[in-house]
This record gives C-alpha cells, structure tokens and sequence, in this order.
C-alpha cells in the first residue's frame, strides 16, 4: 500500500476511485465558543505563507444540506437519529465534492471540526456510540486532530462575552436543565467529557484552550509544519510512520 | 465478512414488540407493489381494521435537500443513501411507531429492503447500509413483487412515458440510453432483490399475472398475519 493511499473510519466509499491523497487534512475540534475559528483564521494565512495551498471548511456548510438543516432546527422537529444523519449526509457532501478534491490536489485542508464532534453530540443525545462510528466510516482519516480543550467553568465567561449562549448549543431540545444557563452548563459538561473520551480513542494532539490566542496559534503551528515536514519526507522515501497510522489503527467501534 | 452473522441483520430479524402490524412491499418500479398496496389498503378499512399508509421518500423535512440534489446532480452514493435514511428515519418516529404501539396497521410502500437493493446497486457498502437501518422494526409481512425488466420497463413506458432520471440509474452513467441505462442498473438491483429475499426471508409475489389474481394471493397472506388481531368496528360492535 502506498503511504499517502486514503484510510477510511470503515468501509469507505466502495464505488469511489480515489487513488493518492497529496495534500493534508488536519481537523480542529473542540466545542462550541473554545476559539477553533480564531485559529484557523490564523492558520491559513501562516501556511500560505509558507507556500501551501489551503482550504478550509466546517460543519453544515454543504451546499446540499446547510439550508435543511437550518430549516430543521428552526422547526425542532429533528431527533436523535434524524439529527445524526442529516449532519452524517452534510459530511459526506463536503467529503466527495469538497474535501478529497482539494487533497487530491494537494491542498492543505482544515476542516473547523469533523466527524468527531458528530459522536460527541450523539452520544449526548444518547445515540448508540457503535452505530453513530459505523454511520461515518465512510469517512476519511485525518492526518492530524488539534484538540482545543477547555472546562465548563472557563467556557462560560467566553460564550457569555461573545455571540451568547444559542438554543442548540445549549442542549435545550434536550431538556436538560430549568433555564438556559444551567441546561448549557450541563449539555457543555457532558460534551467536553464525551470530547476527552474521544480525545484518547483518537489519540488527537491535546491543546490547553485557556492559554493566550498566540500561545495556542505556535504549538499549533509547531504541529502543523511538524506534520508537513514529515509527509515531505515521506514523498521522497516512503514508510515513515505518521500520526494518520497511529489513528488508522484505532478502532472505529 | 459473512453477512448472516451481521449485528445489523440479526436486529431485523427480531420481532417488533408493539400490538400493531406492520405490512410492507417491495419491488423495482413497474412491479405493481403500489396498485396491490392500495387494493389491501381499501379492503382492510372495509374490514373495519385502523389502517395508517406511509411511503419511501415522502418526508418532508428531506424534500427540498432531495429536489436540490436530483435537479443538480447533486448526490453521491453515499449522500443518496443518507438522504433516503434521514426520510426513513423521520417517517419510522412519526408515522410508523407511533400507529404501531396504537395497534393499528401500518402499510409501507417500501422499506429498508428498498435501500438494501438500490443503495447498494450505485456502490455503497452492502454492510454499512444494514448497520444504518439496523434499528428499523421488522415487518410482520413483507412481500416482495418478483417481475422481470422488460413488464417493468413496459408498464412504466405504457402510463408515463419516461423514466425518471436515478430510477434509471442515471447517475451512474452507464448509458447514455435512459432505456438501456434502466435495464442495466434495474437488472443490478433485481438480482440484489433476490439475495435479499433470501437473507431476510421476503415473500414472493410473482408480479406477472393478472391484478385480481395477486391480490387474492395478497390478501390471503394478509389475513395470515392479522390472525388475532381485532378489526376496530368489529371489537366496538
């Protein structure tokens, strides 16, 4: 097998001849208000510089599913089971039409969350944590995961100075506290642990979130060229282990 | 991976435990499921029997994503397939449980088996496809109407006159042709149908014969299934 050959979650996309990935898929997960736009929006321009193409996307921007889901939840008419997979069907759009052309073409991409923040949010939910690996095994396994990690009690102050606490990152379709501050500390606290659960299954690059923005910005960046370097070297004399194969070999289920 | 000792499989072989029934027909387009669906549909109610209808692709919380995606070409294999899930799943929580744990009679026009067949015959994974439908109840009946390509393609031709562009397989581009396009990606999925017939253990309609003739044959498998169920009128009466 060559070494820069694509590595699915499960059984992939069958019917899809996808050959050599060039590029890099590098995801930045961490919930809702930890400051993963921020560091992309200061990513990008870093790696440009530094001569690679770069592309970004995030979650519900398909241009298949981003209007129905917005007009779903506006409706809460959604489930469990019917919110998993409407997100799943958002991801593989961006997968099949967005993110592997981009890494065919050897972009760089930074993917502002990935599937995982899908298995945090279902198995908040109380989605079968088997089932919602399996929905996703067609996905692709990234080079590389930063985790932006934070506790409740710091995310609080932020969400609360910024855009405010919102309706579905509450958690209030689950009905879990009497207002809606106590039902965000709740929804927050059992997704940042269902996060760090995935965060060792995964074996995602762990980042204390409550440093300075900079702070954050140079071990991320220190990662990144770390990674680029590698598959650079890699290009030239194939076998040397990268972190894909670490999560590669960690099983979906 | 043998596909009998799948979690996924083995979950739609159980028994549903809600007091309703649930009646479902498969088949390709053309095979006649629909007109013998809506035949069964009728005569139950005049029997007195609770009856609730439900059809694949029907929800509509995914139309306006599925009208996107069909105009546009817009959909993969994968996303199809999860598209058609989302519509499954929508109608199963609304529309399905709910009149089965009432104990009426639910009548699907189509299922998972739906899924099973066409997903499958544009390139999705045999097994991954099962795991996503894994937590659908098993019919109490499921019948599948057999018919060979050329009465479909001849019914279909004879009413509309023209095939609908993924019903055709179109997006797989094996023909340019919309016919033989339908032919070859139909003849996929028929063939598929029957090894799913086999796995979970679909009845067989021969779908060839006269209409009056295959809804005696419907009814008679009907009535089979509905043994101790009480039709509504008569209990009240």
């Amino acid at each position: 097998m060559k070494s820069d050959a694509a590595r699915f979650f499960g059984h992939g996309l069958p019917y899809k001849k996808i050959g050599e990935l060039k590029g890099s898929l590098i995801v930045i997960e961490g919930t809702d208000g930890v400051g993963r736009s921020t560091q992309t929006e200061l990513l990008k321009p870093w790696l440009e510089l530094e001569g690679y193409g770069v592309t970004s996307t995030g979650l519900t921007r398909s241009l298949l599913l981003a209007e129905t889901i917005d007009e779903a939840k506006r409706g809460h008419e959604l489930n469990v089971l019917t919110f998993s997979l409407l997100y799943a069907a958002d991801f593989a759009d961006r997968l099949e039409n967005e993110i592997i052309p981009a890494l065919q073409a050897g972009f760089v991409v930074i993917a502002d969350r990935y599937m995982y923040t899908a298995f945090a949010r279902n198995d908040v939910m109380g989605a079968d944590p088997g089932w919602s690996r399996t929905l996703f095994g067609f996905g692709l396994v990234p080079d590389l995961v930063l985790y932006l990690k934070i506790d409740v009690q710091s995310l609080i102050p932020r969400v609360l100075g910024g855009k405010g606490m919102d309706y579905w990152e509450s958690g209030m379709h689950l009905a879990l506290g009497s207002d809606i501050f106590e039902s965000f500390r709740n929804y927050q606290t059992r997704l940042i642990r269902e996060y760090n659960a995935l965060a060792r299954e995964f074996c995602f690059v762990t980042i204390d979130a409550r440093q300075p923005v900079e702070v954050i910005q140079a071990v991320i960046r220190q990662r990144v060229g770390r990674l680029l370097q590698a598959r650079k070297r890699r290009g030239r004399t194939d076998g040397v282990e990268g972190p894909a194969e670490r999560d590669a070999a960690a099983e979906p289920r | 991976m043998t596909r009998e000792t799948s979690p996924a499989a083995m979950r739609l072989k159980e028994p549903h435990p809600y007091p309703g029934k649930l009646i479902i027909v498969e088949g390709i387009d053309g095979s006649g499921k629909s007109t013998q669906l809506s035949l069964v549909h009728r005569w139950l109610e005049s029997e007195g029997y609770r009856v609730f209808f439900t059809e694949w692709n029907s929800s509509a919380l995914v139309r306006r994503a599925m009208r996107r995606g069909k105009k546009k070409d817009l959909l993969t294999p994968t996303t199809f397939s999860l598209l058609h899930a989302v519509d499954f799943f929508d109608r199963l929580t609304y529309k399905i449980i709910p009149p089965l744990k009432g104990g009426m009679v639910v009548l699907a026009d189509r299922y998972v088996y739906t899924a099973f067949a066409r997903d499958v015959a544009r390139g999705v994974h045999p097994e991954w496809v099962r795991e996503v439908y894994s937590i659908a109840p098993r019919p109490d009946l499921a019948l599948y109407f057999r018919v060979p390509i050329e009465v479909s393609l001849a019914r279909i031709l004879s009413g509309r006159q023209k095939l609908k562009y993924h019903e055709a397989g179109m997006d797989l581009g094996l023909s340019r042709d919309p016919v033989e396009s339908f032919r070859l990606f139909q003849s996929r999925v028929l063939s598929i149908y029957d090894s799913i017939t086999r796995e979970f253990g679909l009845k067989v309609v021969g779908a060839v014969g006269e209409i009056d003739d295959q809804q005696r044959a419907v009814r008679r498998m009907v009535q089979r299934v509905l043994r101790g169920v009480e039709p509504e009128a008569r209990a009240a009466g």
